[in-house]
Parts: C-alpha cells; sequence; structure tokens
C-alpha cells in the first residue's frame, strides 16, 4: 500500500484537484440555477414559472449520466461546443440545481406568513421584501438540506471522469487499467472521496449553519 | 448547424432501445429488490442489543452514502476478481446499486420506526407479544407508510442512476445509446431519446407513488 | 440484602399475588423507588395515589416489566417475577422467563395505545391469536364478549381514530382483558380523557371489580372514585409509601401529616 502510494501519490493528488475544481465550479452553477429557479417557481409571471418548473422537471427527471453525455455530445450538434472540463462541471451542477430550487422554494414558503405581511405593512418593494426580509430567513432553514446535496454533488462530479475529465475518478480507474491493482487503486479514491465530504463538506456546512444562526440572533 | 433530427433513424433504433429499456427496469427491479431488503437488515441491524454493532453498520453506512456510486461499481467488479469472486456485470451492478441503496434505505426505515410512539412498544409488551411479532405486526405496518415517500423517491433514484451499470458493460439504455452513436456516428437522436425515456418513466412513477402514500394511509385508518 | 438471601419461592401459606420485597429503582442517582415494600392479596383492588413524581406509576411499569428495578426481588402468585433460580439462587430473568411471567399481568395506559392500523375488533384479537395461540374463531368469540361488557360491540370495526377517547379506553381495557391477565393495572387510565367520558371508563371498571375476581392495581386521580372501589389506598410521597389504609379510614381519618395535606391540596383543586 506505502509503494503504491508512493508511486501514485502525485497523479492522485492531481486527480483531486481536479475533483476539488470540478466540485467547486460545479457548487457555484448549483446554486446560481438552484435561486434562480427556486424564486421563477414562486414567480407571478406564468412563462418565467414554466420556464423554471420545465428546467426543474427536466433534470430531476433524468439522470445525471444522460445529463452529461447530452451537453457533451449533443450540444455541439446545436453549435454550443463546451470543453469537457466545462461540460463536466456545468452538467453536475445543472442537475444538483434542480434539487436545490426544490429546497430554495420550500424553505421561502416556509418563512412565515407573518414576516410577508410584516414586509408588506412597511410597504416595502416585493424585491426589497424578499432580498431583506425573506431571503436572509430562509437562508437559514435550506442550509442543512443543501449540506447533503453537496455531498451528492461531490459523488455527482464522479462522473465527469467518463467523458476523460481527469478527476480522481479518472485517475484510479487510468491506474486500474495500467496495473490492475484495483483494489488499492479503487479503495484509495473511495477513502478520499469519504474524506472529502466527511472531514471537508459537512464540518463547513455546520460551521455555516451555526454563523448564520448567530447572525439571525437564534443561538 | 450540424441538427437534423432523423425520424427514419429513430424508428430504426426504437426496437433497440426498447429492449434496453426492459434491461434498465429489470435493473432498477432488481437492485431495488435488494435495496428494500438489505436495507431493512441494516435498519434492524443497529435496533440489536449490541452497540458495537450499531457503531460499525452506522459508519459503513454512512461512508457506502458518503462515496460515488460509480466508483463502487468498479471497486466491485474489478476487486472481486482479485479476491477470488468473480462476478458478471449484471451481478457486480446489481450488488453495487443494492448496497449503495440500502444505505439509503435504512435511514428511511429508522426514521420510520422512530416515528412509531412509544406507547406502541409498551403496548406489546403488555400483550406479551414476541420482538418478532412486535417488529412485523405493530411496529413496521406503522412504519412502512410513514416510509414510503422516501422509499418512492429512491426507487426513481435508482432507476435514473442505472445508466452508471453502462460502466461496466451492461447493456441498458445507456450502453445502448452509447454503442448506437459508435456504429452510426449519431449521437442526437439516441442519446435524446434515452432522457425523453427517462423522463417518460420517472414523472408517471413518481405521481405513483404520493398516490400510492395516500392510499396507503387511508387503508390503515390514520 | 444479597440476592441470595431472597426466597427462591414463597412458602405456600404466604403468597400473595403481588409481594414487592426491598424494591429499588434510580435513574442515575436520582431514586424514584426506595426500598419498596408491598402486598397485594387475591382479588384486592389497591388504588395507588400520591404527588406527581411520588413514583406511583413506576410501581406498575416495574410490575408490568417495562422498567427494570436496581435491587430487591417482586413476586408474583409466591414466584419471582424479575428474577429466576440458577443453580439453588435467584439471578435477573431472562426474556423467557420475562415472557412466561408476564402472561399472568395484563396493563391499561393513560393514553390507551391502540394499535392505529387495526379495528377495535382486531386489536382484541392481535393477542390472543399471536400470543396465545388461540383459533380466530375462539379469539373473535372471546373478544366480542368483552367488547359487549365494555359496551363497545357496535363499534368493533371502527379503527381507533374513528373513536373517542373514552371509546377507546374501554376498547383497551377488553384487549387486554382478552389476554385472561390474573392481574390488572390500570395506569391513570382517566388522565388523558374529557371529563364528559371518564364516567363511561370508570362504570367499566367498576363492573370488573364487581364482577371478577381479578386483582388490580390502579394509579388514579380520582379520588372519589379510588374511595368507592378502592379495597386499600396506598398513598405515595418521594418514592416511598408514606400510608396505607382502608379508603374510609384513609379518607376520613389520615394519620400522617402529609397525606392530610395532600388531600387538602387536592380537595382545594376540585
Amino acid at each position: 500500500m506505502w509503494d503504491f502510494l508512493q508511486t501514485y501519490g502525485g497523479r492522485i493528488a492531481e486527480g483531486t484537484a481536479v475533483t476539488g475544481a470540478q466540485f467547486g465550479l460545479a457548487t457555484a452553477v448549483a446554486l446560481l440555477a438552484a435561486l434562480a429557479a427556486g424564486l421563477g417557481r414562486l414567480s407571478d409571471h406564468w412563462p418565467v414559472r414554466a420556464a423554471a418548473t420545465t428546467y426543474v422537471e427536466i433534470f430531476r427527471g433524468t439522470s445525471l449520466l444522460v445529463q452529461l453525455y447530452w451537453i457533451f455530445y449533443v450540444l455541439p450538434l446545436f453549435g454550443i461546443s463546451l470543453p469537457k472540463f466545462t461540460a463536466g462541471f456545468l452538467s453536475v451542477g445543472l442537475n444538483v440545481g434542480a434539487y436545490g430550487a426544490e429546497i430554495v422554494r420550500g424553505s421561502i414558503l416556509s418563512v412565515p406568513r407573518g414576516q410577508w405581511e410584516a414586509a408588506y405593512a412597511l410597504s416595502m418593494s416585493p424585491l426589497k421584501r424578499m432580498r431583506r426580509i425573506i431571503l436572509p430567513q430562509a437562508f437559514v432553514l435550506m442550509l442543512p438540506p443543501w449540506g447533503n446535496l453537496l455531498i451528492e454533488l461531490l459523488k455527482g462530479t464522479a462522473l465527469v471522469a467518463l467523458i476523460g475529465v481527469a478527476d480522481l475518478m479518472f485517475v484510479a480507474k487510468q491506474i486500474n487499467g495500467s496495473t490492475f491493482l484495483s483494489a488499492e487503486a479503487f479503495g484509495t479514491a473511495l477513502v478520499i472521496y469519504y474524506l472529502l465530504a466527511r472531514v471537508l463538506i459537512t464540518p463547513a456546512m455546520r460551521r455555516l449553519e451555526r454563523s448564520m444562526a448567530r447572525r439571525l440572533g437564534r443561538a | 448547424m450540424t441538427f437534423d433530427w432523423k425520424w427514419d433513424f429513430v424508428w430504426e433504433i426504437a426496437p433497440r432501445l426498447a429492449a434496453a429499456t426492459l434491461n434498465t427496469l429489470l435493473a432498477a427491479g432488481s437492485g431495488y429488490a435488494i435495496a428494500l431488503l438489505l436495507g431493512l437488515a441494516l435498519a434492524l441491524g443497529q435496533r440489536t442489543r449490541w452497540p458495537a454493532l450499531t457503531f460499525v453498520l452506522r459508519e459503513t453506512l454512512e461512508f457506502v452514502r458518503s462515496t460515488p456510486l460509480v466508483l463502487q461499481i468498479f471497486f466491485i467488479f474489478y476487486v472481486g476478481p482479485q479476491v477470488g469472486i468473480t462476478l458478471s456485470p449484471w451481478v457486480a451492478g446489481m450488488m453495487a446499486i443494492g448496497l449503495h441503496y440500502s444505505a439509503y434505505l435504512s435511514e428511511v426505515y429508522r426514521a420510520g420506526i422512530e416515528s412509531v410512539p412509544k406507547g406502541q412498544w409498551e403496548a406489546c409488551r403488555a400483550l406479551n407479544m414476541t420482538t418478532r411479532d412486535t417488529y412485523a405486526r405493530i411496529v413496521l405496518p406503522q412504519a412502512v407508510p410513514q416510509a414510503i415517500p422516501g422509499m418512492g423517491n429512491y426507487l426513481v433514484g435508482i432507476f435514473k442512476d442505472t445508466p452508471m451499470l453502462s460502466v461496466i458493460g451492461v447493456t441498458e439504455l445507456m450502453q445502448t445509446a452509447n454503442a448506437i452513436g459508435s456504429e452510426t456516428y449519431r449521437f442526437l437522436e439516441p442519446y435524446t431519446l434515452v432522457g425523453v425515456i427517462f423522463l417518460a418513466l420517472s414523472l408517471p412513477t413518481a405521481g405513483l407513488v404520493r398516490l400510492l402514500e395516500r392510499v396507503l394511509r387511508r387503508k390503515l385508518g390514520m | 440484602m444479597e440476592l441470595s438471601a431472597y426466597p427462591l419461592e414463597l412458602p405456600p401459606d404466604d403468597r400473595p399475588m403481588v409481594r414487592f420485597m426491598n424494591v429499588t429503582k434510580s435513574y442515575g442517582s436520582l431514586v424514584v423507588l426506595d426500598d419498596l415494600n408491598l402486598d397485594i392479596q387475591r382479588g384486592e383492588m389497591v388504588s395507588v395515589i400520591g404527588p406527581s413524581g411520588s413514583g406511583k406509576t413506576t410501581v406498575l411499569r416495574m410490575l408490568m416489566t417495562l422498567e427494570s428495578i436496581n435491587g430487591g426481588v417482586i413476586y408474583i402468585d409466591g414466584k419471582p417475577l424479575t428474577h429466576m433460580e440458577r443453580k439453588g439462587v435467584l439471578v435477573p430473568a431472562d426474556e423467557a422467563h420475562l415472557r412466561r411471567m408476564r402472561a399472568s399481568i395484563g396493563m391499561c395506559f393513560q393514553h390507551f395505545n391502540l394499535f392505529p392500523h387495526m379495528t377495535a375488533l382486531q386489536n382484541c384479537m392481535e393477542g390472543p391469536v399471536q400470543v396465545l395461540g388461540l383459533s380466530k374463531a375462539e379469539a373473535r368469540d372471546r373478544s366480542e364478549e368483552l367488547l359487549k361488557m365494555v359496551g363497545m360491540i357496535d363499534k368493533k370495526d371502527q379503527h381507533p381514530s374513528r373513536l373517542s377517547g373514552g371509546q377507546q379506553q374501554r376498547v383497551a381495557i377488553a384487549r387486554a382483558l382478552a389476554m385472561r391477565p390474573r392481574i390488572m393495572l390500570f395506569d391513570e387510565v382517566t388522565s388523558a380523557l374529557d371529563p364528559e367520558v371518564i364516567g363511561e371508563v370508570t362504570e367499566v371498571i367498576r363492573r370488573l371489580v364487581a364482577e371478577h375476581d381479578l386483582t388490580m392495581l390502579m394509579v388514579t386521580h380520582q379520588m372519589g372514585f379510588a374511595r368507592d372501589i378502592s379495597d386499600r389506598i396506598c398513598f405515595f410521597y418521594k418514592g416511598k409509601i408514606e400510608e396505607q389504609a382502608a379508603p374510609e379510614q384513609f379518607f376520613t381519618n389520615p394519620q400522617r401529616e402529609r397525606t392530610q395535606q395532600f388531600l387538602r391540596a387536592v380537595k382545594d383543586a376540585d
């Protein structure tokens, strides 16, 4: 095992870095898409609602892998050619964003009715009401489910290896292919994914939850 | 722009995709069956008198839930032969999906079981029922309706994860679409059709799950 | 007292239906019951009263083996309930022993605890069929007879969610009786009920006392009811029996200061 890590440690580290980059960029895409679609589904204008619903249903109703292949192999036929790295995090981000949209929508709806009415009574504009009153409260509610969703997102990034992005999964597969050290290659990758999830993402989300709660004076 | 949708080609590949759809459904169904049973065993296994067993199970399941299914599929398929167990792609795939989702389903069951009030357990004890009867006749019948939404969501989840089986060569929808693509150099129709098929199957299933949940609750008088 | 000092069985001429012998129960450092000694005779109806936190409900729950005990032994009809004999001495009972002994005890709960996914009749038949191994037909006859007795026969096919609290509690009594226990425990069975339906439940218990030869132990807040139907009142205070006496004596001429205080407080509340 030690020999294995000495020989392949560098490549594995590079792969992990690519996975980290995919994770960060996909998270940004997912947050933007979720916020846009989540608010869109609550819009008063039906075309906006329809567009948001279509996005959410299509991306939740099909597989990430299908979406990834479609974006990478089929979109070029429409004149949109994306490099595999971009296609990778974009697919993962859009996929997770569709699930995130439901979280955004749900948490906005669970801000108590009285808060909406109080903002209305202060004759705030709808935009201001959403930004100053509703979203900050909804944000605290949506953090715990986002914690779980980000773990799913990390796991989702492993699929970008299948369109050739040289992430951790890709490196593990390569090492397996050239050396047949399957247990070591895939085992190491599994442990790294686990550590990323449990040592980085989960504690970071916990800290964020606590600090948000403090800022709202709830802890 | 090279976008030209060919209906002729669609009809030509339709039979192959239809057959692959059956395989996908079969894979999802058998993976789900494994996950349902294994998940129940894992949930009950965390409720024994041995805290060490609970701890080990909980940590293991946490690991399974935190790592990518596609990697687990590779792991089982390639590491199996090294320890003397050669698995066909189908078997390895079903094992990976079953194990992965049993980790999620065990949580669903656990939450369902914990939603059954303590008084129900006490009533069973006062009636001198065995632990087995207590679970089988009183606790699980009340826990399962609670668990139905979660169970249904993971059925749809498994179905949508079956394309990952293509990585070890299970001839489900994705694998078939890949094959068609590499034979004909046309990707538009096969990949789009796969998407449409998934959409056409998963949306109604999700609706059906919601319906089942309502019916079950009414039938159990709750 | 060492476990070896307890008799394996009580002598034939000294066999109350229930005997608590030096029973102690604590949660961590909190002592709930302290060295309890209490006999309940065959066919006796004993009411346990006392302020909340006095340990009175714990007495019932220990007897039903819902709670373990930390010291002492409980005997049922002369045989140890919480312990069993091994190599000539008593050791803590295993599950099989508890199951055997528990068969003679039935219990009704404050919150009824009916099985929500079964009808009233199915609730009553569950134990007889699954535990006692009766045929469905036998269990149905027995259950219907009991539902008739508690006045619930016309609701036998309803699920608990369709029944009022008083109706649910009557079904729960029938369910417990269907197991033919020799000892019945009633744990604040009227406390969760609306005032107007309390009477229908106490009426059933009254008839049980009058017509059956059951040994009964009841925790209650209803002093008048306890006075009417009990053979003896046991007043618990801080984990100990402060005073016990026949109802007339207990309510008209309480001996202890704390009992008098408690009865005054209860009277003021009425």
